[in-house]
């Protein structure tokens, strides 16, 4: 669930607010967001990839909240990493050129015919 | 301030206007409407209860596509591959034809610009998309096509007049501004139920465009195919089944679990997790498959990166979240080529539809789904748009009642005082247990309803509902979905695609036929049958 608005980096321009599918953040008049439905998170990330300051951290537990250190992601480069990879950060390529799906296809082919067949036999 | 005034600021409040078609949702189905409806000359706006580009099962992940090269060989092969699994339900015609629209919209989007990856070959591979980028995209393509959108903007009611649905009405959450759109014609792609279970980018998919739908008349077809669970990190909400091809699946012990695994294995899983926690290690991939899926799926190893979990060498508990209806392969029935509903005015597109017509009883996610959505997305918003047009010059001045009005009259006097909370979770307890929705049974199933009928009686007739409206309408369409999804399933007697009843274990020819499901307070199921078999050969 979403854990992180860091008051260091957070620039209040309020896209996480904007962007959530399920209206976590609430816009506070000038001042960061807040997370104020934090139970409402479905840690998809969505706003992570948005944040264009990478101030934002979702923490990967999806059903309980968790202690995080903001120092520690920091000095670990977790902040940023999945917009990073995604290649959202115009420092970094799309990813999506780099796609490899259909190496799994071709794998998945050749081991049982079909991705995926339903919970039987 | 006088009465006069305050009328006058609530008036400032609302919203109200006027456009040809109004879709409902954002996610693939409803951009693809959206943008469709545009080109041939609508006035088009589009709701969505999140964020369009962000909210649904598409954004956050990625996806397959069922785009398959127009050659015959290669199509037969395409159409036969999930033929059997879905129970021989599908159509031969409309896989034709959504393997054309599919092609044609995968090619759009190449010329649009996204960033296909080349393979070995050095050609496009135009049979993935990444979510996030796709939807970042047909934001951006909707958009430009003049359409205007509404985020965080849910609809709670359509409109009907004596011609049929004549728009929608609902809230923006952000503004607390409440909406109507009068509209000619609506197309809802709202997406499936998944129960609140957070499966990836599922928790704003609770089944709310199905109830909308019913409430005007619209009947749901395959609600019996609606138990599909996903594998997923017991922490995480990370579901992606399909790399645990790689997995090897083991008891707390570290024992090898017999017969586990993601594609026949999955019940074998499933019932374990009914006594024992079920652990995962993904031991089955090559150096170069390990590279590989790290560019296929970036999010997929975002929690064990986080958690310090190597997947490749670590055992991890694994969970099965339930996906319902979002990949299962039922919803609004479809009465025609125009993907039209039995509501005049009305259109179903994305997972909100049955995709029986493609993949009857079974889909495994994505590929079809995916096909479905973009191609349904496309006919839906060109039907409502020649609807609309076809209306004709007074078509603004229609004025609909909302629905909910006349079902706000009917309040009971019993108020049993259940929380929002009180009620998602007493529909949970039905629904998301193994030994309920994926093993069935009459017994079962008859128990569940008892508890699942009252709870929608009483939500439907409370003298004072309690939280937020957005969520208990929210708890009102979970409660709906799950009861036509096991009044449903206790009428297919049988096993067929990914319906399995524990009491009747094997397909039984004489219900080679869909089921419609019909009603809100008394449900009642019909028979359809499939008009073209593949081959035309009935099985």
């Amino acid at each position: 669930m979403i854990e992180l608005i860091s008051k260091s980096l957070c620039t209040k321009c309020n896209l996480c607010v904007a962007v959530c599918p399920t209206n976590v953040f609430d816009k506070v008049d000038g001042s960061l967001p807040i997370i104020s439905r934090q139970s409402d998170c479905q840690t998809c990330f969505m706003c992570e990839l948005y944040c264009p300051v990478d101030a934002l951290y979702v923490a990967p537990e999806a059903d309980c909240s968790v202690e995080v250190e903001e120092n520690q992601l920091s000095s670990t480069g977790v902040l940023g990493s999945y917009r990073s990879v995604i290649g959202w950060n115009p420092r970094r390529p799309l990813s999506d050129a780099k796609d490899k799906s259909y190496k799994m296809f071709e794998a998945m082919a050749q081991s049982e015919g079909i991705p995926m067949s339903p919970p039987t036999k | 301030m006088s009465r006069v005034n305050r009328l006058d600021l609530r008036k400032d409040l609302e919203l109200n206007t006027y456009a040809d078609v109004l879709v409902i949702g954002g996610g693939p189905a409803g951009t693809w409407s959206a943008i469709r409806a545009a080109s041939e000359g609508a006035s088009v706006i589009l709701v969505d209860k999140g964020f369009c580009g962000t909210s649904g099962a598409t954004a956050p992940s990625g996806t397959g596509v069922w785009y398959v090269e127009p050659r015959e060989e290669a199509r037969q092969k395409a159409m036969q591959s999930r033929y059997s699994l879905g129970g021989f339900l599908a159509e031969e015609t409309w896989m034709r034809r959504v393997l054309d629209r599919t092609w044609e919209n995968m090619n759009a989007i190449a010329s649009w610009g996204y960033p296909f990856p080349l393979d070995d070959q050095g050609q496009p591979h135009l049979r993935t998309l990444q979510g996030p980028e796709y939807m970042r995209l047909m934001r951006r393509r909707v958009l430009q096509a003049g359409v205007t959108i509404l985020d965080h903007s849910p609809a709670t009611t359509l409109l009907v007049d004596q011609h049929g649905v004549a728009g929608a009405s609902g809230v923006n959450i952000q503004k607390n501004q409440n909406w109507t759109i009068r509209s000619s014609a609506v197309v809802i792609a709202t997406g499936g139920c998944a129960f609140l279970s957070k499966a990836l980018g599922c928790n704003v998919l609770t089944g709310d465009g199905l109830l909308l739908a019913a409430e005007a008349g619209a009947s749901m077809s395959g609600m019996e195919f609606s138990n599909a669970y996903a594998i997923c990190p017991k922490f995480a909400s990370v579901t992606k089944t399909a790399f645990y091809i790689w997995a090897s699946f083991y008891h707390e012990s570290g024992e090898l679990i017999e017969g586990a695994g993601s594609q026949r294995g999955r019940s074998v899983i499933a019932r374990t997790l009914l006594s024992e926690p079920v652990f995962a290690r993904l031991d089955k991939a090559t150096d170069e498959m390990k590279v590989w899926m790290r560019q296929a799926q970036p999010n997929f190893f975002l929690p064990f990166d986080r958690a310090g979990i190597d997947p490749f060498t670590d055992r991890f508990e694994v969970t099965l979240r339930l996906e319902g209806t979002v990949r299962g392969t039922g919803g609004i029935r479809i009465v025609n080529e125009a993907c039209a509903t039995d509501v005049p005015g009305l259109y179903a597109a994305g997972d909100a539809a049955t995709r029986e017509l493609i993949c009857g009883g079974f889909t495994g996610g994505g590929s079809h789904n995916a096909a479905w959505a973009m191609s349904s997305g496309y006919w839906s918003g060109e039907a409502a748009a020649k609807y609309a047009k076809q209306l004709g010059s007074k078509r603004a001045a229609r004025i609909g009642t909302p629905l909910d009005q006349a079902s706000a009259q009917a309040r009971s006097e019993d108020n049993l005082g259940l929380s929002t909370d009180d009620v998602v979770n007493a529909v949970q307890n039905e629904v998301m247990p193994y030994d309920r929705n994926l093993f069935r049974t009459a017994e079962r199933l008859t128990d569940s309803l008892g508890r699942l009928d009252s709870l929608w009686h009483y939500i439907r007739h409370e003298a004072m509902p309690t939280g937020t409206a957005l969520k208990r309408r929210e708890a009102q369409a979970m409660t709906a979905v799950s009861r036509w999804m096991y009044h449903t399933a206790l009428a297919r007697k049988e096993t067929r695609g990914m319906h399995r009843r524990e009491d009747f274990t094997a397909p039984n020819p004489n219900q080679h036929h869909r089921l419609i499901t019909k009603g809100l307070d008394d449900i009642r199921i019909e028979t359809e049958p499939v008009k073209a078999p593949l081959g035309g050969v009935l099985l």
